[in-house]
């Protein structure tokens, strides 16, 4: 039994960021805060913020997912690491967002590539199930250590300090940092994937035997990914540490695993943009739906089984010329 | 009975009871992951579904028995008429896809639960005359509605095998799960199988939910961790494996009932009341995915594989 993700276009191995609509998005995104502000709607740059950081996850995801051809379900575990790993250095004082970040970079990463180093023997619903299993494991320690608020979680004082006098508690400059990184997180992996590497993580997804029978070692290319995949994962959840000043095991559930999985193949498996999409409309929609109705979760549900029955690809997807059923 | 022996005993039967619930659940996940190869997240939502039904029909009727029939019945034209309306849509797509459509439907049976029972986890009581304890040994009783749940489960889970066993539908049902294109060449309409299959499996989803709705809560979302667990039983078993399912169930309920009750207190002798309320029960609720994560290092396609 395989599983195949839905690859956008099987045989395109570059994703290329085209200057003039990257740089579009990048200014369009850059011009939010004020816009905002002039707007009175300062309300909107929390929830841009939200988007980015979401977004930084996803994109991570993706490149597991929908690059390497891995259906991994627990990467709400490298999220959640990456907030407890700002919780926990915030709670014995230390607010450095240069030790506190890498820190959580490094949490994510050295757990993924743990859990990649055994996952990776199984394949389809069983690497499904293991990334699951080692997610949920994390999970149940999260609720259990009652020095790091078990159940309750951990409230953090307040955000983490980028240098003395750059306050990171303006939700402005929050958002300038996040999208900062985000735009930097998105361009590395754009970079890669237009390089070796990514062809050879694609083409593995492609043809796992055709690749090992040339000569490539698979298992350690997608290591490779897993491992980057858990230390963005872990940076964005550091971010989210910041935004919500929260960390709590709900994090780490099997269900925030689903949502980043969720938003992906909303926003298009495979597809460059595709966490980026996805985050935002789901969230997007999240926000309208429920100024609307207190039943908005239906609603949700309703959009997105449209979706899945009318764009197969996402919606990333649609904007690919050429595109079959 | 000596304490030690009366724990045991409690415990065995307490894992029996929730193994055997859980096959329930089990049993329709992995037919329709093994003959269609197809994730779906909104089998806990069926489970939540029935035991929403039973308890409303049980209230309306006055009785449990009645509620029960009447509910389970309902659950299976509910997962009948999700079969012929989308899920039919989604088997010949790719897993993320299944998964997000499942997931979609995953929220709206949870809000439409939600619209239309409200927030507050309903009642459901079971019969006046099963409330209280049996003594099964001298010293040694057990709720008699405990006892009613394993029974429940074992002539269920009998009729299921001889079902699967012995007639046609379940000769179809085995065939179309070891190779479903071998019998669709022999003439099986698999798209009118599976919509059968769709309402057995929705049926036992709810008798799984009727049985344990006094015990657990009736509410919203009730569906999600038991489908959880469900997965983890049809992976250790084996996916399409009917036998499997029940296997991997009374294993991963023996165990995980088992590590819940005896963790903590073997922590707390040697380890002391700190350690054991804390890491004794993260530790218990890690155990099964422990088991889990052993049985595919050593099985890696699980204890009981249906594809040849």
């Amino acid at each position: 039994m395989t599983t195949n993700p839905s690859t956008p276009s099987p045989g395109v191995l570059d994703h290329p960021l085209r200057a003039r609509g990257g740089l579009a998005v990048l200014v369009l995104l850059a011009a939010l805060p004020p816009a905002a502000s002039a707007l009175g709607e300062d309300f909107y740059i929390g929830l841009a913020t939200r988007i980015l950081i979401f977004a930084l996850a996803a994109t991570s995801l993706n490149l597991v997912v929908g690059f390497g051809g891995l259906v991994s379900f627990g990467h709400a575990a490298f999220v959640g690491l990456g907030a407890y790993a700002v919780g926990i250095l915030m709670q014995q004082g230390v607010a450095s967002a240069w030790v506190a970040w890498p820190a959580a970079v490094a949490a994510g990463a050295l757990f993924a590539l743990a859990v990649g180093a055994v996952s990776l023997r199984t394949r389809g619903v069983y690497f499904i199930m293991i990334t699951l299993a080692f997610a949920q494991m994390l999970y149940y320690l999260a609720v259990s250590v009652k020095a790091w608020g078990g159940d309750d979680g951990l409230t953090l004082p307040g955000r983490s300090v980028v240098a003395a006098g750059f306050d990171l508690a303006s939700d402005t400059r929050f958002y300038y940092v996040v999208l900062a990184l985000f735009a930097l997180a998105f361009m590395g992996i754009q970079r890669l994937l237009a390089a070796r590497f990514g062809h050879v993580l694609q083409a593995a997804r492609e043809n796992e035997t055709r690749m090992a029978a040339i000569g490539f070692p698979v298992y350690r290319y997608r290591l490779v990914a897993f491992t980057l995949a858990g230390g963005l994962a872990g940076l964005a959840g550091a971010l989210l540490a910041n935004q919500s000043g929260f960390v709590s095991p709900a994090l780490l559930q099997w269900n925030q695993s689903g949502l980043l999985l969720v938003m992906i193949i909303l926003g298009g498996v495979g597809h460059l943009w595709g966490g980026f999409v996805g985050a935002a409309a789901f969230l997007l929609l999240e926000e309208v739906l429920s100024a609307h109705t207190i039943h908005w979760q239906f609603a949700l549900g309703a959009v997105l089984l449209a979706v899945v029955l009318a764009a197969p690809r996402g919606l990333a997807g649609w904007t690919r010329r050429g595109e079959g059923a | 009975m000596t304490g030690a022996g009366v724990l045991v005993l409690e415990q065995a039967l307490n894992g029996l009871q929730f193994g055997l619930m859980l096959f329930l659940l089990a049993a329709g996940l992995t037919l329709v992951f093994g003959i269609m190869d197809m994730i779906n997240l909104a089998h806990g939502s069926l489970y939540m579904v029935g035991a929403y039904l039973i308890a409303t029909a049980a209230a309306a009727t006055g009785s449990f028995w009645i509620g029960l029939l009447a509910g389970v019945a309902g659950t299976a034209v509910v997962g009948m008429l999700l079969e012929v309306t989308v899920l039919r849509r989604l088997y010949r797509r790719d897993h993320l896809s299944q998964v997000l459509g499942t997931f979609a439907i995953l929220l709206m049976a949870n809000e439409g639960v939600r619209m239309l029972w409200g927030s507050q986890p309903i009642a459901l009581n079971p019969p006046a005359f099963l409330a209280g304890p049996v003594e099964l040994l001298p010293g040694f009783s057990y709720p008699a509605y405990r006892l009613l749940i394993i029974g429940v489960g074992l002539a269920v889970a009998a009729l299921l095998y001889v079902g699967v066993a012995r007639t046609r539908l379940g000769m179809q049902v085995r065939a179309g799960a070891s190779n479903r294109e071998m019998a669709r060449a022999m003439g099986v309409d698999v798209r009118r199988l599976f919509t059968a299959v769709f309402g057995v499996g929705a049926a036992l989803c709810a008798v799984a939910g009727g049985m344990l709705g006094p015990l657990l809560a009736v509410q919203v979302g009730m569906g999600e961790s038991i489908l959880i667990l469900a997965f983890v039983v049809i992976v250790i078993g084996g996916i399409g494996s009917i036998r499997g399912a029940l296997f991997g169930a009374l294993l991963v309920g023996v165990v995980d009932t088992a590590g819940r009750a005896l963790i903590p207190l073997a922590f707390d002798r040697w380890l002391g009341a700190e350690a054991a309320a804390s890491a004794g029960p993260a530790l218990a609720s890690i155990l099964i995915y422990l088991l889990m994560a052993a049985v595919l290092f050593w099985k890696p396609r699980g204890l009981f594989p249906a594809h040849g």
